[in-house]
């Protein structure tokens, strides 16, 4: 306690243990690539956000939770586990396909025998497919998650069945096709499908380095972060 | 014989934190929810439906892992031959090999696009997000933990026995099935306890080659990660089974090789 107070700095770079960041599996390539470009040292730990929400539950030492959804850190804040949180980002729902797919449209996955991956409806780009899916008539719904073959707990799971060949396409964020360079190609959907998909950053209650985790929250928002999410294939938060 | 106090202290203070460190957690997990609740949980839909399919997957897996393991055991245990210790070294490969990593493996050799995807599927056969696939994650990920057992209890069996049955004019496949396996059955059946419960356990595998979708590749531990998240009480609940049956496959297969063991040596 006293040392905390006697060190006082805020400087994320000099702080004797990095900072532990559990984040969406979706930010993989976005948040290293933030990190770099602040000098902050930080331990990443990605999974699907809902399992991490959990973990936080459960007592886990984390600093700063991103979150793909807003609601998930907002339930946190509700149950009194983490300050305030921050929308910093949003992304887009496509169909990732391989490269050199034949698929070209949402009505193209109602075909019998295209093995499709999602997420499990706990996870949010599982419950965004969800929502995408009930906007759709009741036929097409129905032929689509006939089609359905696993529920994968976070986005880089599926893109892995996607890119190692198991599954022929998957609902994922646009900046997982931006990440797998070259290897998936997007599908954008019509915007009227499309579910608003919002990312929440917060720092978590009881974390040993405050000041730090509350820096590297508020600088998220600012040019670096506003770079490396752009670069990664994140858009601005909505309305910002 | 000397017994000096203090070693025995150290032995004594080394087994209690194993024990603790072992138990506690399993304990915790009965700790951390009432038997009603546990009980309610499993109602639900899926979790029931997951266990089935666990235990389903895991006695084919072992149904399969006997019928291969068990004569290439034999094989190993009775035979010396060229590059005979680079052949168990392989054979016990998965013991150490991450389960992801098995998962990719398998991918790339049985997926779509992997070493022999086009011969199964010329053959009309699936087994990524299929239960096939699922039993083969099994098969390949708990092999090891039984052939190893298999191959140690054939080592073990008196040859004296087997030079008799031979002596007798019995060919090596009736030595084998009359004197062999009976034998060595304490060793079997441990092995096949052993491959049955990491069959039960497995996860990395499974989720990375066959997927996960309720009543088809949803596997109990599959499930158990799945409702980590949003409903922990189900999540100890399916624990908590497995936990149970876990241990129902450990004490019966130590009470039954007991048993064997005793009427073996009686025989001898």
């Amino acid at each position: 306690m006293f040392l905390a107070s006697g060190c006082g700095g805020s400087d994320p770079s000099d702080g004797p243990t990095p900072l532990t960041v559990s984040a969406a599996a979706s930010l993989t390539e976005a948040l290293p690539a933030y990190a770099d470009a602040i000098g902050a040292g930080v331990r990443f730990s990605f999974a699907g956000s809902d399992e991490l929400t959990a973990q936080i539950r459960q007592g886990a030492p984390v600093d700063v939770f991103a979150a793909a959804s807003t609601e998930l850190p907002d339930a946190l804040f509700a149950e009194g586990l983490v300050e305030k949180p921050v929308v910093f980002a949003s992304n887009s729902l496509v169909i990732a396909v391989p490269a050199n797919s034949g698929i070209d449209s949402i009505q193209d996955l109602t075909e019998p025998g295209v093995d499709l991956v999602t997420g499990t409806e706990e996870v949010p780009f599982g419950a965004y497919t969800r929502d995408l899916l009930d906007r759709l008539p009741a036929a097409q719904r129905e032929a689509i998650l006939a089609n359905v073959r696993s529920e994968e707990s976070d986005v880089k799971a599926a893109v892995g069945k996607l890119t190692q060949g198991a599954a022929d396409a998957a609902f994922t964020y646009a900046s997982d096709v931006t990440a797998a360079s070259g290897q998936l190609r997007a599908i954008d959907l019509p915007p009227r499908l499309q579910p608003e998909v919002a990312y929440g950053v917060t720092v978590v209650k009881g974390s040993e380095r405050p000041d730090a985790a509350r820096a590297f929250v508020a600088d998220l928002t600012g040019p670096d972060g506003r770079r490396a999410l752009r670069d990664a294939g994140f858009e601005p938060p909505p309305g910002g | 014989m000397t017994r000096l106090p203090w070693f025995r202290g150290l032995l004594v203070t080394a087994l209690t934190v194993t024990l603790i460190f072992l138990t506690l957690p399993v304990v915790a997990i009965f700790a951390n929810a009432p038997p009603r609740e546990l009980i309610a949980s499993l109602g639900e839909e899926g979790a029931l439906e997951a266990l089935r399919l666990s235990l389903q997957a895991s006695v084919t897996a072992l149904a399969i892992i006997l019928a291969f393991g068990t004569p290439a055991a034999w094989f190993l245990a009775t035979r010396s031959f060229r590059g005979r210790s680079l052949v168990i070294t392989l054979v016990e490969l998965p013991l150490v090999l991450p389960p992801a990593v098995a998962g990719i493996a398998l991918l790339a050799t049985l997926g779509p696009g992997g070493l022999l995807g086009g011969l199964l599927e010329d053959a009309g056969l699936r087994l990524v997000f299929e239960t096939a696939g699922v039993v083969v994650a099994l098969t390949f990920v708990a092999s090891p933990f039984y052939i190893r057992q298999a191959q140690a209890a054939f080592e073990a069996v008196d040859p004296t026995l087997l030079q008799a049955s031979r002596t007798l004019g019995s060919g090596e496949a009736r030595t084998f099935l009359r004197i062999a396996v009976p034998s060595a059955r304490a060793g079997l059946l441990t092995g096949s306890a052993l491959a049955w419960g990491r069959a039960l356990g497995e996860f990395g595998a499974t989720l990375v080659f066959a997927g996960s979708f309720q009543g088809i590749t949803q596997t109990a531990p599959l499930a158990i990660v799945q409702r980590f998240g949003t409903d922990f009480t189900s999540a100890i609940a399916l624990s908590a089974v497995l936990v149970v049956v876990s241990v129902v496959i450990l004490l019966s297969a130590k009470y039954l090789s007991g048993s064997a063991g005793k009427a073996s040596d009686a025989r001898a």
